[in-house]
């Protein structure tokens, strides 16, 4: 076993899991400064509306752009009963997080009764509609002006929120909360239901899905993702327009996707942070930064088409098989040596192979 | 098994499947063969309900399932494969056939959340389903593998075993030995013989005629959407219809 082997198993490993977790703990003491943090905890906020994409669009292959208005959906439920309402910080925040669902379901419904490009076109649409409405209703979102004063997320007297630090760590707990939630509906029977979705409508039919059943579930779950994440996002900018609501946004997420790696559990979190790093980098270039940043994607789109994430595991995938390989023939030339005749299990194998 | 009354689908103007009955019985190898363009696949998306037949009635078991959805006729005991395999090719080929149990089971988004036991009891049950099925189509030394660097042969197992994992009664084949060579379609043939005295009851389209006439208890030969001939290979390959339209030229009949 090479070197190389034993650190691409060791992020296979639960260690990994906790160096990770403890370098997030960490981050706050060993950052430059607080606008680094706060980039940080901003890029935890959208990691947590990514993974929610990821759902519907990584595993059951809907491509929804309707995602950045889910997210605008959260964020101004949040804003306007805090601000206009006089709720509490929570249960607002509970509240946005049901009405991303509830509104998630409604256009869900709708929308899943198309497929593919016309679904992704009609979520495009839908995307687009949010935008004008908060754009437009200004009797309820203000209108351009937007909603200022949004209270941050109350801290019960213990801490302060308002404050960079405490926050980047609600957010690091929401994301990891996130995480933990994605893993287990993807490494579940319903993941895999997903993801027979994904590869065809026709054969996960086939194999007794319910696709409307199924798409919907998916459709709420990565709604409901975005409206809290961008109810936390709320929390923390504390100020938001209609601009949220741009599809811009969308199309940055589906960026962090793809570089990441669609699909995969950790993609979601490496490409946010990867873009949202090299972004800030970048910030010298203003807004020639997208010379820089096109043909990097370009080239990393054409060459690892499966991310980040995704092409480490296929290689890893394909390396793990070759061994497993190698020693089951090591073990028959070993079986065959000790016996002269083979052994009936190692024939039909043959037989198979022929 | 399957009885199949004057089932008609039109496409505007031009029926596709134009009023075929026929009836296939259990357990045995019901081949539909025809010339491109007959409607023989249309004729297994009717039957598996991909698609609601114009008129006709469709009667699995003595229940009429016609226009009923796919995923319901699935849990009714059909599975079927289709000409291009569809397999999710960045997993090892065993996790793709997890999934195939699926429609056994009953965990719902909560039993994921909270990691019920239920959850945990028919996960395993779905893996060991998979296991099983890898096994019976000889695949189980290459489970472990990615499915894209799997051959084309084995990747037609692999749909059999996907579409045996769901516990069918009725499995349809759509052209199986598509795009294989002659040993390996020979090793096909003995898959599918094998299903058969597992009391699966097969019905397969297939353009490979040495394979079909070895193969098929019973044929059904089908041109323009209408059934011409049915019967044993024998008399079929005697019937004068089935001569013209189908085997009208030496050069065909070897194809």
């Amino acid at each position: 076993m090479n070197a190389l082997t034993k650190i691409s198993n060791f992020f296979m490993t639960p260690a990994m899991k906790i160096v990770m977790i403890v370098a997030a703990l960490l981050f706050p003491f060993v950052a430059g400064n607080e606008y680094q943090i706060y980039v940080m905890a901003l890029a935890f906020v959208w990691a947590i509306a990514v993974y929610g994409m990821n759902i519907i669009t990584g595993l059951c292959g809907q491509l929804n752009l309707a995602h950045g208005g889910f997210f605008a959906i959260g964020a101004y439920t949040l804003a306007i009963l805090t601000v206009d309402n006089g709720w509490a910080f929570w249960p607002a925040f509970i509240a946005a997080g049901a009405v991303g669902a509830i509104l998630g379901f409604l256009v869900g419904v709708i929308s899943l009764r198309l497929k593919e490009h016309y679904f992704a076109i009609f979520t495009l649409c839908v995307g687009f509609i949010i935008y004008l409405l908060l754009d437009k209703w200004e009797e309820l979102t203000h209108g351009a002006l937007g909603i200022i004063n949004i209270p941050a997320p109350s801290g019960f007297g213990l801490v302060d929120f308002t404050e960079t630090t405490p926050f980047y760590y609600l957010a690091l707990a929401f994301m990891v909360l996130s995480i933990w939630l994605a893993s287990r509906i993807a490494h579940s029977l319903l993941g895999r239901t997903f993801l027979a979705i994904r590869i065809s409508d026709d054969l996960a039919a086939s194999l007794g899905i319910n696709l409307m059943r199924n798409k919907v579930l998916a459709f709420v779950l990565s709604t409901t993702y975005a409206s809290v994440a961008g109810a936390l996002y709320a929390g923390m900018v504390r100020f938001i327009g209609p601009a949220e609501a741009e599809v811009t946004h969308t199309f940055d997420m589906i960026t962090y996707l793809l570089v990441g790696g669609i699909g995969t559990l950790m993609g979601p979190l490496l490409g946010t942070l990867a873009i949202t790093w090299l972004t800030q980098s970048l910030q010298f270039l203003e807004e020639y930064r997208m010379i820089v940043f096109g043909p990097m994607l370009v080239v990393l789109v054409i060459f690892f088409p499966k991310g980040v994430v995704g092409s480490f595991l296929s290689w890893r995938g394909r390396r793990l098989a070759a061994a497993h390989d190698a020693s089951q023939t090591k073990e028959k030339a070993a079986s065959n040596a000790s016996s002269n005749k083979p052994s009936a299990a190692s024939t039909q194998e043959a037989g198979n192979h022929a | 098994m399957l009885k199949i009354h004057n089932l008609t689908k039109r496409f505007g103007g031009l029926a596709a499947v134009n009023n075929v009955s026929i009836e296939f019985e259990a357990n045995k190898i019901n081949a539909i063969i025809g010339p491109n363009g007959a409607g023989k696949s249309t004729f297994f998306n009717l039957v598996a309900g991909a698609m609601a037949p114009t008129e006709g009635r469709i009667e699995y078991q003595g229940m009429d399932i016609t226009g009923m959805a796919c995923d319901r006729i699935a849990r009714l005991g059909i599975a079927r494969t289709f000409q291009t395999t569809m397999l999710f090719d960045q997993s090892t080929v065993l996790d793709n056939l997890i999934v195939g149990h699926r429609l056994r089971t009953q965990s719902r988004l909560w039993d994921v959340i909270i990691n019920s036991k239920r959850l945990r009891d028919e996960e395993k049950k779905c893996r060991a389903r998979a296991q099983e099925v890898l096994d019976f189509v000889g695949l189980s030394h290459i489970g472990h593998r990615i499915t894209a660097d799997i051959s084309q042969e084995e990747k037609k197992r692999v749909a059999f075993a996907l579409a045996l994992a769901t516990d069918p009664e009725l499995v349809l084949l759509d052209e199986p030995a598509g795009g294989i060579n002659p040993e390996e379609t020979e090793n096909l043939a003995a898959l599918i013989r094998k299903m058969v005295d597992h009391g699966v009851t097969v019905c397969l389209i297939e353009h490979k005629m040495d394979m079909i006439m070895s193969l098929a208890d019973k044929i059904m030969v089908i041109d323009h959407g209408e059934k011409i001939a049915e019967g044993t290979p024998d008399e079929v390959k005697n019937n004068p219809l089935v001569i013209e339209a189908y085997l009208g030229s030496d050069e065909d009949a070897a194809a």
